[in-house]
């Protein structure tokens, strides 16, 4: 099944997009395969919450999974971070994330 | 500052990780020499900087390897090839010489001049994140340094290190023995960095020779032609704190650089070849392997770039050697002859008879 993502790029475009939930995809991978930010600015270490090149911001109130340890402390050392701050890498696609926006923070 | 010095190879090799390093031994078995240049400090590229101590699964015969261990390993590998090395320097300029030779210039002066350049520079080279307070480029090498080159710089100075990760946690121990006074300011009062270097900081907080400020971030520089006092934001309180030195620490981000500038064809950030054959870019004599390179089908894996760099390698081989006749050995059955008079080869069977 595939749920619905409005996504905010660096541009201020904002893309609605398909997103597959049985690909163990997580939403740096779903811009990344949408090529939402060129590539090299999004995704640089490959998922493992240590470089925030994925950091968005969440724009509405669907219910994410919470932060583990280690994005919270990449939040604590990253640019332009607000309270509404996470890392695409750490939020895997699932049913649950049906109608969720999101805006690409800038690169940094 | 300029050091005038040139460095004579076969192949010159810009990026120090996994297929940087491979390609060295490739190249060896071909009897060509290799030198990389690498803006870190270390070789290994991304599995030493970004993560030494995570485990890779799918390098084949590993079931699993930590990335700075393959590091290890390619470095114990390539060894008897007796590559050289142009650390902490960053490849700024290219010029091709008549006879079809290059010359590869660094930020700081030192020239290679190679028969073939192989460019494995993963992402880019990695570049200091800097904090985003207004001015800061101005005080940039007056008293803002994004990297600790030579401590002694600071003997005897006041000192500001910002960033809660392993290298301002170090960079604080380390530096609480030579600078007079060291100030550590990290947004959060967590940290993450090893366990010990942790424990270390807190210990030299009690005995008064790191001053920590948590929660606090710095929003301001300020001095006439240098650093000479910051300002502070103590949760939400502004506070100026003089120092001689401001040390932003908050990691590295990788960034293309002068490459772009080199005439190759760039695509998405990566440098197109030709896949067909031997992964040149559209300037004969430069190659591109590795994540840094893409064509039809690319897979950015470390195994893929082994693949690109051993194909690079004889390319380059039977351009340098045009005409010549060459068979593919296998290193089983001929053995590794190294540069340094080494010689690795499987052992002689015997042929005895058993009574």
């Amino acid at each position: 099944m595939d749920v619905t993502i409005k996504i905010k790029d660096r541009e201020g475009v904002l893309h609605e997009v398909q997103a597959p939930t049985d690909m163990a995809m997580n939403i740096m991978e779903l811009c990344k395969a949408y090529e939402l930010a060129p590539e090299g600015t999004i995704g640089i270490c490959g998922g493992m919450a240590m470089c925030a090149s994925c950091q968005c911001y969440v724009l509405n109130d669907v219910e994410l999974p919470e932060m583990g340890p280690d994005e919270d402390a990449m939040l604590s050392e990253a640019f332009y971070v607000k309270p509404t701050s996470r890392l695409g890498c750490q939020i895997p696609i699932t049913e649950e994330l049906d109608g969720l926006e999101v805006e690409l923070a800038p690169e940094s | 500052m300029f050091t005038k010095r040139m460095i004579t190879t076969d192949i010159l090799i810009i990026g120090a990780g996994p297929t940087g390093l491979f390609a060295v031994f490739e190249a060896g078995l071909l009897k060509l020499k290799c030198h990389i240049i690498d803006a870190l400090p270390q070789p290994g590229g991304q599995l030493s900087e970004l993560y030494p101590k995570k485990p890779i699964f799918d390098i084949p015969g590993f079931p699993s390897v930590l990335a700075g261990d393959l590091v290890d390993n390619l470095m114990e590998q390539i060894k008897q090839f007796q590559p050289g090395f142009t650390l902490n320097e960053k490849a700024e300029t290219i010029d091709k010489l008549e006879d079809g030779t290059f010359i590869v210039t660094t930020n700081k002066g030192t020239q290679h001049h190679a028969k073939a350049i192989a460019i494995a520079g993963g992402l880019g080279s990695f570049d200091p994140r800097k904090p985003l307070i207004e001015g800061i480029e101005a005080y940039e090498e007056k008293g803002v340094e994004y990297f600790v080159k030579d401590p002694e710089l600071f003997r005897d100075k006041k000192i500001v290190i910002a960033g809660g990760g392993d290298s301002a946690l170090d960079w604080s121990i380390f530096l609480s023995n030579v600078a007079s006074d060291v100030t550590l300011i990290h947004r959060r009062n967590e940290f993450r960095g090893a366990l010990d270097s942790v424990e270390k900081v807190q210990e030299l907080k009690k005995q008064s020779k790191i001053h920590l400020i948590t929660p606090a971030e710095v929003t301001g520089i300020s001095g006439s032609g240098h650093v000479e006092e910051i300002d502070v934001e103590i949760d939400g309180e502004q506070t100026k704190i003089k120092t001689d030195y401001f040390i932003p620490l908050f990691g590295l981000t990788p960034k293309l650089g002068a490459i772009a500038n080199w005439g190759l064809e760039i695509e998405k950030n990566a440098i197109k070849v030709n896949n067909a054959l031997d992964y040149q870019t559209n300037i004969e004599g430069i190659y591109a392997i590795g994540d840094i390179n893409t064509y039809p089908g690319k897979l950015k894996l470390i195994l893929c770039g082994f693949h690109e760099a051993t194909l690079m390698c004889q390319s380059v081989y039977n351009k340098l050697n045009p005409g010549k006749k060459y068979v593919l050995k296998y290193t089983t059955v001929s053995g590794v002859d190294g540069f340094d008079g080494t010689r690795k080869e499987a052992e002689k069977q015997v042929v005895k008879a058993i009574n």
